[in-house]
């Protein structure tokens, strides 16, 4: 190689971070916002600029936004709430996974008549609109008796995640040779018998994929939430959204921001922690149409 | 016995199937109902006719939300796919901290703009946030100031969407140029093509479904957009940032206008079966073949 | 004091018959900046004194919307919650819609239509029967202003829109912001409605903006309101769009604007950061006078069981006790909706609202808030707003304004 091409090169991948950084600046930015005006005092907060670093550090609005900050009446932070998160995403994350698991396995591996017909409809359902089921689905919630519970969030998030879980599944288990699947029932295997042997061993990759995605839905969702909860089964979304819209004579930026990390940290834990898996997964098949 | 051998598959499809047809279909039914009703702060069942559609197209704000629709839509999906592409392109070349970047690009789909949104107002805010900064450096005819101009703020909109979004795109991308097969390149770069000949040429080519679940995915987040710009904008100024989402969201909820509401949705969910028909055809037609 | 519980009780056994079981209220309401939380905690403190159990269930933002869509949600999935934050007809068209609960008993018990003004009274029936409980009075039409800037400028606050330019001229001269505005839809509306009460008198506003009739709707009135409104959109600064409304009370307070036309909510604001009326803030009504009002007020939806119902007659009963009138009113900056609770404790701005409420209660100028939905349904209000917010954001001018308010509310009756 010459030299020239070899300073090029240089040159040449030296840009290449260049942009990258960049993009990550852009990309970190609001956290950045957020995370600094969380650790500010409120009196640095009015005096200094909104992209400076912290003078001082004080925890104090993490404290208070955990467990005393007010919404309406009541002072208990995001704590109660925070668990109700929990207890609605955890079940709501695992069903919707594993109906989407079978259905994906069924769409992908035991067709028959009508099965495409079938699948596009589950597809055309993951576009429809929130907004526009709410006030019918509220009407079904109260038939069923679950109206304004955790149960009755969870039946929501999952009804409406199946679509993307199907869609998941299937074109991750399309890749898988049928070839597999006829040779197990030459040998006598069932149907539950073939996807616990063969199909949930290998699907690790596309259930990370399937996890994060829906965790990330179900967590974020405020309007769901905010239209079938009851008193004592608000999500913390909703509980985020109340505390970020009371004031007491001054508006306590600092704890609004705090409390809007911590209502995204699990999310944001996620994403970090699986993050790598999640690219993985989806390298191993599940987006090749 | 054996006949439940032969059917469990649709068995195991059967409470889906039962779910997407009442709480999909039904309530799309149902909502086509109330479109045709003077329903107003609650449903009512009576027949009205398409008085609701004249009103709706009669309405300058849906005119505003549609056109915004496009722009927003067609800009931020095109924006996000070349963003999403170059990084995922430049990512795959054995970057260091490849895995950093990678997460500092896609931990914004992880984020809920409930959370982010108050940041996001902060800093598009000409007083607040960039262009003061930047003022303040000593740049004194820095401008940044869409947020407050009614025929730019719908940009910010745009900006910030594809600040959630490009990050995923760039996965679903790197994760189509890792999967595509490594001996091709291998034999391209011994026959001394260029780099970016070989992605225009050969690899990006190979990745055409990876466009279409991304378009997908794209279009998806276009149209039930609706936490961005109650959060950023709130259809504001005037209402200039308004969507075809906020605007229904608006109509049955704090307007008490429900059939109104009914009506939009019904031309929004329209405008979703032109764009994802045709895909859903093209996904599960070549299947069929094989 | 020792009547109440006594009148509680026979309230209650008429409700509920011989069993008495504990009052039981759910509460759903989106009052939870500072001074209305510590309010509605003073009420959750009575109601508990006098043995009932309060469920709180705060829904914030949007002014309300939100609570709104729970709501929907709650009432169509058949659990509607005791007692609602609902105001002005929009009570009315519940009770057409899914039927109120009738708190008659407890409001003749108590001499409600004695103390209440006719016109505010009559937000509270629902085809006669008594459907809701009003705790406070807000006046939208109040121009505020910063006393040392005014004093600078030797600017006494405008009685007319006149005046009131020929101020904002001298201070946009001198450099100051004349006016502190928030461009939020529901924040361009109440300066609209103000302008119209201003420019047009009491009879053109309830022609206009309550009766909407068109030819009021058409006429050059209305073109001199939006010809106006284009003037006071010179006199805001660049960055109004989306500012909360409390933010530009701020600049006021902080001396970055002279003027803000809001409803009195904008006093708690001044009191909870220590200025004084007359010495640092001054209040007066906007040009032209008249009496905007804005009631809160709850409204208590049909329920079952005797220990929610009775909870229901509870919270009227405390909701219109003269004790928490005041309290709340005091933090809330409104005046109390009963004409007979002493106003000593109250400030001038408060004393002088409540003049101005007798005065219009006997001369026809007190009115309902279009922009604070106290005069119309939603959709036709929100169709007024939709004109008014696009007209003020944008450079369309009078006569277009005109012709589309024209359209939009037709359309949307």
């Amino acid at each position: 190689m010459t030299s020239k091409a070899v300073t090029s090169n240089t040159m040449l991948r030296w840009g290449l971070y260049a942009v990258l950084i960049l993009f990550a600046l852009f990309y970190l930015m609001p956290l950045f916002v957020m995370l600094t005006t969380s650790l500010k005092s409120l009196e640095e907060i009015r005096t200094g600029s909104l992209l400076s670093l912290p003078r001082e550090l004080t925890f104090a609005p993490w404290a208070e936004a955990w467990s005393s900050a007010c919404a309406g009446t009541q002072c208990q932070g995001l704590r109660p709430f925070f668990w109700n998160s929990v207890l609605m995403a955890v079940p709501a994350v695992a069903i919707s996974t594993i109906v989407g698991a079978l259905n994906g396995y069924v769409f992908a591996q035991w067709r028959f008549r009508g099965a495409n017909l079938f699948f596009a409809a589950i597809l055309f359902g993951c576009f429809i609109p929130f907004q526009v089921v709410l006030l019918p689905m509220a009407q079904m919630l109260g038939l069923m008796g679950i109206a304004g519970t955790i149960p009755g969030l969870i039946f929501v998030h999952v009804i409406y995640g199946i679509g993307f879980t199907t869609l998941f599944f299937r074109n991750y288990y399309v890749t898988i040779p049928q070839e597999l699947v006829r040779a197990a029932k030459v040998d006598g295997a069932g149907f539950f018998r073939i996807f616990f042997a063969i199909f949930l061993p290998l699907s690790l990759p596309i259930i990370t994929v399937s996890v994060i995605w829906q965790f990330t839905q179900i967590w974020n969702d405020f309007l769901f939430g905010v239209s079938f909860s009851g008193p004592g089964s608000q999500p913390v979304t909703v509980a985020l959204n109340n505390i970020v819209n009371s004031t007491t004579g001054v508006k306590a930026y600092n704890v609004d921001m705090a409390a809007a990390i911590i209502a995204a940290a699990p999310t944001l834990l996620v994403y970090v922690i699986a993050g790598k898996y999640f690219i993985r997964g989806l390298t191993a098949g599940s987006v090749k149409g | 016995m054996e006949w439940l051998e032969r059917n469990v598959p649709k068995l195991v499809l059967a409470p889906s199937f039962v779910a997407i047809l009442v709480f999909v279909y039904g309530f799309i039914a149902w909502t086509a109902w109330i479109s045709l009703t003077r329903s107003r702060l609650m449903p009512r069942y009576e027949f009205e006719g398409i008085g609701q559609y004249e009103r709706l197209f009669a309405a300058p704000r849906w005119d505003v939300a549609m056109d915004n629709l496009f722009i927003f839509g067609g800009l931020f999906i095109v924006i996000s796919m070349v963003i999403g592409l170059m990084l995922a392109i430049f990512l795959d070349q054995r970057i260091r901290a490849e895995g950093v970047l990678r997460t500092v690009y896609l931990y914004p789909m992880a984020l809920s703009l409930i959370v982010t949104g108050t940041a996001w107002k902060w800093i598009l805010n000409p007083g607040l946030g960039i262009q003061a900064t930047v003022r303040s450096w000593g740049f004194e005819n820095f401008t940044f100031d869409w947020l407050i101009r009614p025929e730019m703020a719908i940009y910010t909109i745009v900006l910030a969407a594809v600040w959630q979004a490009s990050g995923f795109v760039m996965a679903l991308f790197l994760a189509g140029l890792r999967s595509v097969d490594t001996e091709i390149i291998r034999a391209a770069q011994v026959d001394g093509i260029p780099t970016h000949r070989i992605y225009s040429a050969i690899i990006i080519p190979t990745m055409a479904p990876i466009f279409l679940s991304a378009f997908i995915v794209l279009a998806h987040l276009a149209i039930k957009a609706f936490d961005l710009v109650i959060a950023l904008t709130n259809g504001g100024p005037g209402y200039a940032t308004d969507l075809p989402a906020t605007y229904m969201y608006a109509m049955a909820f704090s307007r008490g206008d429900l059939g109104q509401a009914a009506a939009s949705a019904m031309v929004m969910m329209m405008v979703i079966f032109a764009i994802v028909v045709p895909y859903l055809y093209s996904e599960l037609r070549p299947r069929h073949d094989k | 004091m020792t009547m109440k519980p006594l009148l509680a009780a026979s309230t209650a056994v008429m409700l509920a018959g011989p069993v008495l079981a504990e009052p039981q209220a759910e509460v759903l309401h989106w009052w939870t900046s500072g001074g209305e939380a510590r309010s509605v905690a003073v009420l959750q403190e009575q109601f508990a004194a006098e043995g009932g159990s309060w469920t709180d269930m705060p829904v914030a933002g949007g002014g309300g919307d939100a609570a709104m869509t729970a709501l929907r949600a709650r009432v169509l999935s058949g659990n509607a919650p005791t007692a609602v934050q609902l105001k002005g007809p929009a009570i009315q068209e519940w009770y057409e819609e899914t039927g109120l609960a009738d708190i008659g008993p407890v409001a003749e018990e108590n001499g409600w239509e004695a103390v209440l003004p006719v016109r505010i009274a009559e937000h509270m029936q629902c085809e006669g029967q008594w459907c809701a409980a009003p705790v406070n009075v807000h006046r939208v039409n109040w121009i505020w202003g910063n006393k040392q800037i005014l004093d600078e400028h030797g600017i006494a606050m405008p009685t007319t829109w006149e005046e009131f330019n020929a101020a904002a001229e001298t201070l946009k001269a001198a450099g100051v912001t004349p006016l502190a505005h928030g461009g939020q839809s529901w924040q361009d509306a109440t300066v609209f409605e103000t302008v119209v009460l201003g420019l047009g008198g009491p009879e053109f506003y309830q022609q206009a903006l309550v009766d909407l009739d068109p030819q009021a709707l058409n006429s050059d009135t209305m073109r001199q309101v939006f010809d106006q409104m284009r003037v006071i959109r010179g006199y805001v600064d660049d960055n109004f769009s989306g500012r909360d409304w409390n933010l530009a009370t701020a600049m006021v307070m902080n001396g970055e604007a002279a003027f803000q036309i809001m409803g009195d909510w904008a006093k708690g604001e001044f009191l909870a950061a220590d200025k004084k009326p007359g010495v640092d803030f001054v209040c007066a009504e906007t040009p032209g006078g008249g009496f905007l009002y804005n009631v809160d007020s709850f409204a208590f939806f049909k329920v079952d069981g005797d220990d929610r119902q009775q909870g229901q007659a509870l919270l009227a009963r405390l909701i219109m006790g003269e004790g928490f009138q005041k309290t709340f009113n005091l933090n809330k900056g409104s005046i109390p909706a009963r004409t007979d609770v002493a106003l000593d404790e109250f400030d001038d701005c408060a004393r002088q609202s409540a003049e101005a409420m007798n005065a219009g209660a006997e001369n026809g100028s007190l009115l309902p808030s279009y922009a604070h939905g106290m005069a119309l349904r939603g959709a036709p209000a929100g169709a007024i707003t939709d004109v008014v917010t696009a007209h003020f954001n944008s450079d369309m001018t009078s006569d277009e304004a005109v012709e589309q308010l024209a359209n939009a509310v037709a359309s949307a009756m």
